[in-house]
């Protein structure tokens, strides 16, 4: 497998819930990997372990190979999308400066920016006439549109996604499942995506990564975890996503 | 406490540096005569300082007035405060000389209870660089004064007649309520009964006196406002307040021709002479004018008094504005990094505030006295401005913390997330988003620091505060009203400013 981040003996201890116990895990190259599990799994501490907003106990993560240190992490991080529940979008900004901010702090050209924000737009389907629109002044899954193009301006080489989809209704939602798997489709992007919706996790994921009170208690394919269910908990996990049932 | 905190700290300054001193005074003085020869007049002013009560001030202006007369460059520094500051003032170099009293030079300033000559309160003043003139030639001792109508019902006429009246009311001033030859020794001496008595401003008393809240006050026996208010003095029977001479404090620095005009105003003024000039001036509301019945012998001049109304507002405005505004300015120069460095916590983000909050809960009349005697202080729009800057400090640095910390921790996640470096994330992100708070905060050190700002009159440093002062003073509302409108104003038009600046500063994704 051709990862693009591995993640060798990682481990976070908090003193209480959101612990990571010693963890392995590859990120495959141009595939998107859902880590799914109950609140309080770990599954969020790992995706910000990666992007070092926590620091971890032991263990390293490698980037294309090279691990990470304090060092060279903000160059990284500019090589990296971060997308989190409700946005993290900057309310003193209007949408185009969201997206473009780190764009303009890093000096880019005024013609490049432009046309890179209207490929964007394109791309997550948000209309250029709400550019100018300050956060407060947008509904909640164009909130989530701007913040996708504020991660993919830079065109980064992995794409974090923490619960993005959580705070939507179902049918913001479903639409925005929908226009994110085609993004990464089309992007080829590589993306590790935290949710807690195995729907969700079944429609966007190639491989799932089914973590359990700081473990990674599974993983592989929505298919493996339903027919060789490492154990009982992956097999409640999975049954307890109940079906529709029409009477 | 003013002076408690005044006298100790000049205590401190003199027992640190005193061979110093004196190996200065060997080489200076001779030099200095030698220069004070060869140029009388230098290009360097002189100053004369006054206590902040009317007959201080015209002895004031008859200082700067005769000076002036003789080719001296000379600016009168009006109503700086009370004996300890002057005091201070004067050792400090801030002023060269002030009109004293002899009974307050040998309690207040040489500390002893013993009636001193002349000549040896200047052989001890002599020793501290400081000299002082022969009496102007009026005694202007303290005194009990009441309301003649109610001396006569009671028939009361000394001192010890107060001991049959245990229920009258004393007010009496703060001064003369600490002082070693004030009210508790004269109570002691005459065993007086009365358990009544409340401090009040001297000027404040006589309205108080007036309109029967108090019996018995202070007063100086060459005040005006006993003949205007038809008040009696009570017979001192025990002889118990010392002699008062109004005299000359100068420094022996100070050239052998300015010393030489002071000497002149010697056994010139009699107590008649001071009552008058002393009528003139809380009539008249000017000094100045009240200065120059002295030299004219008693026709009013025809010029115009000292500058109009108009004129002398703006000077008020401008200087008050200046006060406040530097001190604003720095105040939010020192503030918001400090905030900066305050919000992220600690032992440090805790010292921060802790101490911003102290400077707060010192009065500020009490921070005034504290700064004057430290030495790049002194009577001078530099302590005020310090005074005021300190004040400032705690609303800019507690926003500017506060509203750094309220940002949402999904935020700051996506500012690092991002790439952002520390500097970047603070000017572009945090700052922008706290900007709201912070500029409430500057407000609130804007208006503090226009209403503190009258404050600094009283160490003479200007601004509307001074038609406050010599208004109480003068126990003259008008003039009271000159100062205090303005400032109010003055307040509401800064909360005006900074509401329109609200909107040009706080970005407006935030204000939506």
């Amino acid at each position: 497998m051709d990862s693009l981040v591995q993640l060798a003996g990682i481990k976070k201890n908090f003193g209480d819930a959101n612990a990571l116990h010693s963890t392995n895990l590859a990120v495959e190259r141009g595939k998107t990997t859902v880590l799914i599990g109950p609140s309080g799994c770990g599954k969020s501490t790992l995706l910000r372990l990666i992007i070092r907003l926590i620091e971890p106990d032991a263990g390293t993560v490698a980037f294309n190979g090279a691990p990470i240190t304090p060092e060279n992490i903000d160059m990284l991080r500019r090589r990296i999308g971060y997308v989190i529940q409700e946005g993290g979008l900057f309310p003193h900004l209007t949408a185009r400066a969201n997206a473009l901010l780190m764009a303009r702090h890093l000096g880019k050209a005024a013609p490049e920016m432009r046309e890179r924000l209207s490929e964007l737009c394109e791309l997550t389907r948000f209309s250029e006439n709400l550019l100018a629109r300050y956060p407060v002044e947008l509904s909640g899954g164009q909130r989530q549109r701007v913040s996708l193009m504020r991660a993919l301006m830079l065109s980064p080489e992995l794409l974090l996604l923490d619960e993005p989809l959580g705070a939507l209704d179902p049918l913001v939602r479903a639409s925005l499942q929908k226009d994110l798997k085609e993004i990464f489709t089309r992007l080829q992007q590589t993306a590790l995506l935290v949710t807690h919706d195995l729907a969700e996790a079944a429609y966007l994921g190639h491989r799932i990564v089914l973590m359990n009170e700081g473990r990674i208690v599974q993983q592989g394919s929505i298919v493996d975890l339903r027919e060789k269910p490492a154990d009982a908990f992956v097999s409640e996990f999975l049954n307890a996503q109940r079906a529709l049932v029409l009477t | 406490m003013k002076s408690f905190f005044a006298r100790n700290l000049l205590v401190g300054r003199d027992s640190v540096e005193p061979s110093n001193r004196s190996a200065q005074r060997s080489f200076a003085l001779p030099i200095l005569f030698f220069f004070a020869t060869i140029f009388p007049s230098s290009a360097q002013s002189v100053t004369i300082g006054s206590k902040k009560f009317t007959e201080s001030y015209v002895l004031g202006e008859i200082a700067r007035r005769a000076l002036n007369d003789s080719g001296i460059a000379a600016e009168h520094r009006q109503g700086m405060g009370g004996t300890i500051i002057l005091w201070e003032a004067l050792r400090g170099a801030q002023i060269d000389a002030y009109p004293e009293y002899t009974g307050t030079i040998a309690q207040q300033i040489l500390k002893t209870d013993r009636r001193l000559s002349l000549q040896e309160i200047r052989d001890s003043l002599a020793k501290l660089g400081i000299g002082i003139t022969e009496p102007l030639g009026f005694n202007n001792t303290y005194a009990l004064v009441m309301r003649r109508d109610e001396s006569r019902r009671l028939a009361l006429h000394t001192i010890s007649d107060l001991q049959k009246h245990p229920e009258l009311k004393f007010g009496l001033t703060h001064e003369f309520l600490d002082r070693h030859d004030g009210w508790q020794p004269l109570r002691e001496r005459y065993q007086l009964p009365q358990q009544n008595v409340i401090g009040i401003d001297h000027a404040l008393g006589y309205a108080a006196l007036a309109k029967g809240a108090i019996d018995v006050k202070d007063a100086y026996s060459t005040d005006a406002k006993i003949g205007e208010n038809n008040l009696v003095v009570l017979e001192d029977d025990r002889q118990f307040f010392p002699r008062y001479d109004a005299v000359f404090l100068f420094r022996l620095s100070l050239p052998t021709l300015t010393v030489a005009v002071l000497h002149k105003l010697e056994g010139t003024l009699d107590e008649a002479r001071m009552i008058r000039l002393n009528a003139e001036a809380e009539r008249t509301k000017n000094y100045t004018r009240a200065a120059r019945l002295y030299f004219d012998g008693g026709v009013t001049s025809t010029i115009p008094a000292g500058e109009n109304f108009p004129h002398k507002l703006a000077r008020w405005t401008l200087r008050h504005l200046e006060l406040a505004g530097i001190s604003l300015l720095l105040s939010v120069t020192v503030g918001v990094p400090l905030g900066i460095l305050a919000s992220r916590g600690g032992a440090i983000g805790h010292a921060i505030l802790g101490f911003a909050s102290v400077v707060q809960t010192i009065p500020s009349l009490a921070l005034l006295a504290l700064l004057v005697p430290l030495p790049f202080f002194g009577i001078s729009a530099r302590t005020a401005i310090a005074a005021l800057f300190l004040y400032g400090l705690l609303p800019i640095v507690r926003n500017t913390a506060s509203g750094l910390q309220d940002i949402a921790q999904p935020i700051r996640d996506s500012a690092i997330a991002l790439g952002l470096e520390p500097v970047a994330r603070l000017r572009k992100i945090y700052l922008p988003m706290a900007s709201r708070s912070i500029l409430s905060g500057i407000k609130t050190s804007a208006v503090i620091n226009v209403g503190t700002a009258t404050l600094a009159a009283l160490i003479g440093a200007g601004g509307l505060g001074e038609p406050i002062l010599s208004g109480l003073n003068l126990n003259d509302h008008a003039t009271i009203l000159q100062g205090a409108i303005p400032a109010a104003l003055l307040a509401l038009l800064v909360q005006t400013v900074f509401d329109l600046l609200d909107r040009a500063l706080i970005p407006k994704g935030l204000r939506l």
